[in-house]
C-alpha cells in the first residue's frame, strides 16, 4: 500500500541530491586513481613532493655539509645513496635538490617563497600564455594576427637555446630560471588557450554575456578562462615536467642556481667527471630523479586525459 | 528470396549495456520485434530512450564500451549476435545498410561522391568500374539528384544537405539491401527538404520492397513513413501496433501523453492546451525493474504499478502495450481532449491592438562581407528589406528555412551585428548601435532566450549564479535581495530551490532551457527575443516550455519574437507570423490568416510540408525544385521565383517574377502578401491542411 508514496520518495531524493564538500575535494583523486597510468604518475610525483617538503626530517646532513674524510662514496649506512667530489651527502643534496624544484623559490637570499622554481615558471608562464590566447582569440581580427605571428615567431626559436640566451642574458639565479621557463612556456599556452577560446566563444552563454552588455575583459576572464580549466590543468602538468628537465639542463650547463645550492643539473655535470674513475653515483642519482619525476607528471597528466575523454 | 522464413528480422529479447565510469548500464532491455520483407518499422521515443542504440545493436556497431549481454538477432533466419567481425562486415554491406543522421558525417568528405558510390559495388560486389559507374548514375536518378554525372564529380562539402542525404540514401540502396536502418534521416533537413527525402523514402519502399526500420523522435515524421510502430521508453518497449492503431486508439499513457504534447497544424494557443508529460525519462541507473517503468511520469498511475512490472500484452490484434490499464485507455479518443471545449488554464491573449507598437523595423538591411581570396570580398544579404512591427504584450513568430535571416534580423535587433540601412524604433527611441554602445536600460529592456540547450549556461557556474549575474548587474533588485529575487525567478519558471547549487550539467535539456529563460526574465525585460528556444527539446519538454513563455507573456505582459522553423509550433504560440525567405518577409499577418487562404506560394509549400502526426487530417502535396539558392548573389525580382510553383498561373508564365520585386498586397488588416499573383488567384487555391470529415 505505501508503495505510491514510496515512489515519491524516490521523485523527492532525485531532488535532494547534493554533495557535500568532502566527496566534492575528493572527486579528481577518484579519477586519478582510475586509470592506473595516471595512478603510477601520481604515485612517483608524490613521492618526490612529499620527500622534499620533509626533507629536514629525512636525512642528518645539511646539503652543504661537507666530509673531507669520504668523497665520492658508494651508498652505505652512514650516506644512503653515497657522497660526492666533496663528501657531501648526496641523499641530502637530491631531496633538497627536489625541494628547490618544487617546494620553495628562493627569490633572494633571504627571502623565500612556497611553491618551487619550476611551479612557479609555469605559473607565469600560465598566466601570460592564458591572457595572450584569450585576448587573441576572443577579440580576433588584427590583434590576433600581431600576437599569434610574435608568439610563433618565438616558438620557431629552439628551446634550449632559447633558455641558454635569455638564463645568459638575465644571469643565473632561480628568479630568472622561473622567467626564462615563463617566457618559453607561454606562446605555447597561448595557442592552447586561443583554440580553446574561438570554440567556446561560439556558445550562446557568451551571445548572453555579450546581449547584457557585459565589457570583453568580463567575457574573456569570467565566462571563458573557467571552461579551459580541464585542458589547462593537464598542459601545465606537462610542462611543470619541461621546466624540470629544463632546470636540469641550466644546471648542467652551469646556469642553474648559484653553488654551493643543491642543484639536479650541476649535480650531474660536477658527478659526471668521476663516472670513468669508479664514482659513478654522484651523477646516477640526479639523473634518475630528473627522469623519473619528468616521467611521473607526463604519466599523470597522460592518464588523466584519457579518463576524462574515455566515456564522451 | 527466403519465402519460408518471411520475415527479414527477428529481434528477441535483446538487452544492450554500455560500460561507463559507473560501471555497466542498461541502454536497452528486453526488446523484442520483428520485421516482414517490404515493411517499414517506424521506432519512436524521447532521447534517451535507447532507440539508436537498437540499430547499432543490429549492425553491431555498439563501440568499444557497448554489447548485447542478451537475446537474439536473426536476420534472414541467421542468428548475428556473436558472429565474427569479418562476417558481419560481409553481411552489412551486402544485405543490411545504414542511413545516419548527419549526412555530412557519412560521407568522406575528400573523396568525390562518384568514387565513394563506386566503392560500394566494386568492394563488396567486384563489379568492374564502368559497370559500376553506371549502375551509380541510375542509382543517382531513382533518387531524384538533378545532374547525376555531374554529381559524381563533385565532394561532399559542395553538395547542400538534402543532396547529401539523397547521396547517402542512394549509396545505401546501391546493394539492394534487404534491410535498410535509417537513424533520423531527416532531423538535420529543413521541412521542405525533409518532406522531400520523406516522399522519396516512400518511393524506394514501393519501388525495391526494402524493408525499412526508420527511427524518429517527430511523431509526425513516423506517421508519414510507417507501416507499424514501435513506441520506446527508457530502452523498453511500451506499445507496439499499426500505424492507426498507434494515432488514433493510442493505449499506453506514454504514446498519449506523447500526442497531448506536439502543437498540432490545427490549433492555436487560444483553442488548445498542450499537456506536457511531468518530470523526466530515468536515467539507466534508476530504472527499477520491480515496477513500471513509466510510473514515476505516469497520470494514471495505480498500486500496482509499482508493485510488479506489467507485461507487453495484446490488447486488439496486432496491438501490443506494457500497461496493467491499457484496455481502458484502448477507446477514450485522444481527440477529445485535444478539442476546445477544455477549459483553458492560461487565460487569454494579452495581445491587443495598440495605438503604438513596441518593436517597429523599417525596410531594415543587415549586410555581411566574406572575405573569399585578397581583394575579393562577397556581400552577404542576411536581412534585406525587412519591415515589421510588433505590438506591446503579442508574439511575433518568424517562419523560413534555415538561411533565410530569421537569426540575423534577431541580432540585429539586440545589437550583435551592425544594420547596414534602414531602421529599429524600440519604444519610440531609435536602435541604431551595437548592444556595447547602448545604455543600460535599454539593454535590460531586450534579452534573449537561445537554441541549444546544452550552450545557453555557462557550465563553470552554479544556476543561481548564472541568474543573478543580471540582476547584479541591472541593479533590478536592492543587493540584499539577489539571492530572494533569483529564487523567485526560478519558480516562475517551474524549478525548485535546490537548482540554486546546483551546475549545468546535472539538468536536463528542458530544465536548463528555463534556467536560460529564468535568466532572460532577470532584468525584467519588455522585448524577449526566442531564437528557436524549443527545437532542440524532446516534444514533452517543448510542450512545457511553451506553455512556459505563454504563462509569462500572460503574468507579465511580455512581447515575444519566436523563431522557429517548425510551423505548428509558431501557429501554436503566435499571434502574427512573418514567413521570410532569402532575407525578405514573403507574407506577414495575424496567425490565423496565413494557416488559410490566400497563401503566399512560399508559405503554401512550406505549409504542405510540415508532418502532421494524425491521420485524420489530409495535407496537399506541394514540393519546391532546389534549394535556397545563395543569398551572396539572390535572383532577381521575387527572390521565390527559381523554385516557386505557382509562378505559371501568371499569363506570361512570370517573366514579371524575374524583372520585378513583387509590391505588397494588403489582403485585409494587416495581413500583407508579397506576390505578382492577383489576390483573386490566391483566394481560389485549395487550403493544404484539412480536417477529413468523418
Amino acid at each position: 500500500m505505501g508503495d505510491v508514496s514510496q515512489l515519491n520518495e524516490y521523485e523527492y531524493i532525485e531532488g535532494k541530491e547534493r554533495k557535500s564538500l568532502l566527496s566534492k575535494s575528493l572527486r579528481p583523486f577518484a579519477l586519478i586513481f582510475s586509470s592506473r597510468t595516471a595512478t603510477v604518475g601520481f604515485a612517483i610525483v608524490s613521492f618526490w613532493i612529499i620527500v622534499s617538503v620533509f626533507a629536514p626530517f629525512l636525512t642528518p646532513y645539511s646539503p652543504t655539509y661537507q666530509d673531507w674524510k669520504a668523497p665520492n662514496q658508494g651508498p652505505s649506512w652512514n650516506h644512503p645513496l653515497g657522497t660526492d667530489e666533496l663528501g657531501r651527502d648526496l641523499w641530502a643534496r637530491l631531496i633538497y635538490g627536489a625541494r628547490i624544484v618544487l617546494v620553495i623559490f628562493p627569490v633572494s637570499s633571504g627571502l623565500w617563497l612556497p611553491g618551487g622554481t619550476a611551479l612557479w615558471g609555469v605559473a607565469m608562464a600560465l598566466l601570460v600564455g592564458s591572457t595572450l590566447g584569450l585576448i587573441s582569440g576572443y577579440k580576433g581580427g588584427w590583434i590576433d594576427e600581431i600576437v599569434m605571428r610574435l608568439l610563433d615567431a618565438m616558438i620557431s626559436i629552439p628551446v634550449i637555446l632559447l633558455y641558454l640566451l635569455l638564463v645568459a642574458a638575465l644571469g643565473a639565479s632561480a628568479v630568472n630560471v622561473v622567467i626564462a621557463i615563463a617566457i618559453v612556456g607561454a606562446p605555447g599556452i597561448a595557442r592552447l588557450v586561443r583554440g580553446l577560446t574561438l570554440d567556446i566563444k561560439t556558445r550562446d552563454y557568451i551571445r548572453a554575456a555579450e546581449t547584457r552588455g557585459e565589457s570583453s575583459l568580463y567575457i574573456m576572464f569570467v565566462e571563458i578562462l573557467p571552461n579551459t580549466k580541464g585542458p589547462i590543468i593537464i598542459d601545465a602538468m606537462l610542462r611543470v615536467g619541461y621546466a624540470v628537465f629544463a632546470m636540469g639542463t641550466l644546471g648542467f650547463l652551469g646556469l642553474g642556481l648559484p653553488p654551493p645550492s643543491p642543484d639536479w643539473g650541476s649535480m650531474v655535470a660536477k658527478g659526471r667527471e668521476f663516472i670513468l674513475a669508479g664514482a659513478p653515483w654522484a651523477a646516477l642519482w640526479p639523473s634518475v630523479a630528473i627522469a623519473s619525476l619528468v616521467v611521473g607528471l607526463n604519466l599523470l597528466a597522460d592518464g588523466l586525459r584519457e579518463e576524462l575523454t574515455r566515456y564522451q | 528470396m527466403n519465402i519460408k522464413n518471411s520475415k527479414v528480422l527477428q529481434v528477441e529479447n535483446l538487452s544492450v549495456s554500455y560500460k561507463t565510469r559507473k560501471g555497466w548500464i542498461q541502454a536497452v532491455q528486453n526488446v523484442s520485434f520483428d520485421l516482414s520483407y517490404g515493411e517499414t518499422l517506424g521506432i519512436v521515443g524521447e532521447s534517451g530512450c535507447g532507440k539508436s542504440t537498437v540499430a547499432f545493436a543490429i549492425v553491431n556497431f555498439l563501440g568499444p564500451n557497448g554489447k548485447v549481454t542478451s537475446g537474439s538477432i536473426k536476420f534472414e533466419g541467421k542468428e548475428l549476435v556473436g558472429l565474427s567481425r569479418r562476417e558481419l562486415n560481409r553481411l552489412r554491406g551486402n544485405r543490411i545498410s545504414m542511413v545516419y543522421q548527419d549526412p555530412m558525417a557519412a560521407l568522406n568528405p575528400i573523396l568525390r561522391i562518384g568514387d565513394q558510390l563506386m566503392e560500394v559495388l566494386t568492394y563488396h560486389r567486384n563489379f568492374s568500374k564502368r559497370e559500376a559507374y553506371e549502375h551509380c548514375i541510375d542509382m543517382l536518378k531513382r533518387v531524384h539528384m538533378p545532374d547525376p554525372e555531374a554529381v559524381m564529380k563533385r565532394y561532399p562539402h559542395q553538395l547542400s544537405g538534402g543532396q547529401q542525404q539523397r547521396v547517402v540514401i542512394a549509396m545505401a540502396m546501391l546493394n539492394n539491401p534487404a534491410l535498410l536502418i535509417m537513424d533520423e534521416p531527416t532531423t538535420a533537413l529543413d521541412v521542405t527538404v525533409e518532406a522531400a527525402v520523406l516522399d522519396l523514402v516512400e518511393e524506394l519502399k514501393s519501388e525495391f520492397g526494402t524493408s525499412i526500420i526508420f527511427i524518429t523522435h517527430n511523431l509526425g515524421v513516423v506517421a508519414r513513413v510507417s507501416d507499424s510502430i514501435c513506441v520506446m521508453y527508457a530502452g523498453e518497449i511500451v506499445e507496439r501496433g499499426h500505424v492507426g492503431q498507434i494515432f488514433e486508439n493510442p493505449a499506453h499513457p506514454y504514446t498519449r501523453g506523447l500526442l497531448r504534447c506536439v502543437p498540432l497544424l490545427g490549433t492555436s494557443k487560444s483553442s488548445t492546451v498542450l499537456r506536457p508529460i511531468r518530470g523526466r525519462v530515468p536515467p539507466p541507473e534508476r530504472r527499477l525493474p520491480s515496477m513500471c517503468i513509466f510510473a514515476d511520469r505516469c497520470g494514471h498511475r495505480e498500486n500496482q504499478c509499482v508493485d510488479k512490472k506489467p507485461n507487453l500484452r495484446e490488447i486488439d490484434p496486432g496491438h501490443e502495450v506494457r500497461c496493467f490499464k491499457g484496455e481502458r485507455f484502448l477507446y477514450i479518443s485522444l481527440r477529445d481532449r485535444r478539442s476546445a471545449q477544455k477549459v483553458r488554464r492560461i487565460g487569454s491573449s494579452t495581445c491587443a491592438e495598440k495605438e503604438k507598437p513596441l518593436l517597429d523595423i523599417r525596410k531594415l538591411r543587415v549586410y555581411y562581407t566574406q572575405k573569399m581570396r585578397i581583394g575579393v570580398k562577397h556581400i552577404v544579404r542576411a536581412v534585406d528589406n525587412v519591415s515589421v512591427q510588433v505590438n506591446p504584450g503579442c508574439t511575433l513568430g518568424i517562419v523560413g528555412e534555415s538561411g533565410c535571416g530569421k537569426s540575423t534580423l534577431l541580432k540585429a535587433i539586440i545589437g550583435l551585428e551592425k544594420v547596414r540601412d534602414g531602421k529599429i524604433f524600440f519604444q519610440d527611441k531609435e536602435l541604431d548601435t551595437l548592444v556595447v554602445h547602448r545604455p543600460l536600460d535599454i539593454i535590460k529592456e531586450i534579452q534573449m532566450v537561445f537554441q541549444n540547450p546544452d550552450s545557453t549556461l555557462n557550465p563553470a557556474y552554479p544556476v543561481g549564479k548564472q541568474i543573478e549575474r543580471p540582476l547584479k548587474r541591472f541593479k533590478t533588485v536592492p543587493r540584499k535581495r539577489v539571492r530572494e529575487e533569483a529564487l523567485r525567478l526560478l519558480r516562475a519558471v517551474r524549478l525548485g530551490q535546490d537548482y540554486y547549487h546546483r551546475y549545468p550539467r546535472q539538468l536536463s535539456g528542458g530544465e536548463k532551457q528555463r534556467v536560460g529563460i529564468a535568466r532572460a526574465l532577470a532584468s525584467r525585460p519588455s522585448l524577449i527575443l526566442c531564437d528557436e528556444p524549443v527545437s532542440a527539446l524532446d516534444v514533452s519538454v517543448q510542450a512545457a516550455v511553451l506553455n512556459l513563455l505563454m504563462e509569462i507573456q500572460n503574468k507579465f505582459g511580455t512581447t515575444f519574437v519566436f523563431i522557429a522553423h517548425d510551423l505548428s509550433v509558431v501557429r501554436y504560440i503566435s499571434d502574427y507570423v512573418a514567413v521570410m525567405y532569402l532575407g525578405q518577409i514573403m507574407e506577414a499577418g495575424p496567425t490565423q490568416r496565413i494557416y488559410e487562404p490566400p497563401y503566399h506560394p512560399y508559405t503554401e509549400a512550406l505549409l504542405s510540408a510540415v508532418p502532421i502526426p494524425d491521420p485524420d487530417i489530409s495535407q496537399r502535396r506541394i514540393r519546391l525544385e532546389g534549394n535556397v539558392p545563395s543569398a551572396m548573389n539572390p535572383p532577381s525580382g521575387c527572390r521565390f521565383h527559381t523554385r516557386c510553383p505557382r509562378r505559371h498561373l501568371l499569363p506570361d508564365g512570370g517573366k514579371i517574377c524575374q524583372e520585378k520585386a513583387p509590391e505588397e498586397h494588403v489582403i485585409d488588416k494587416n495581413h500583407t502578401i508579397y506576390c505578382h499573383l492577383p489576390i483573386e488567384t490566391l483566394l481560389e487555391l485549395d487550403p493544404v491542411v484539412e480536417m477529413k470529415t468523418s
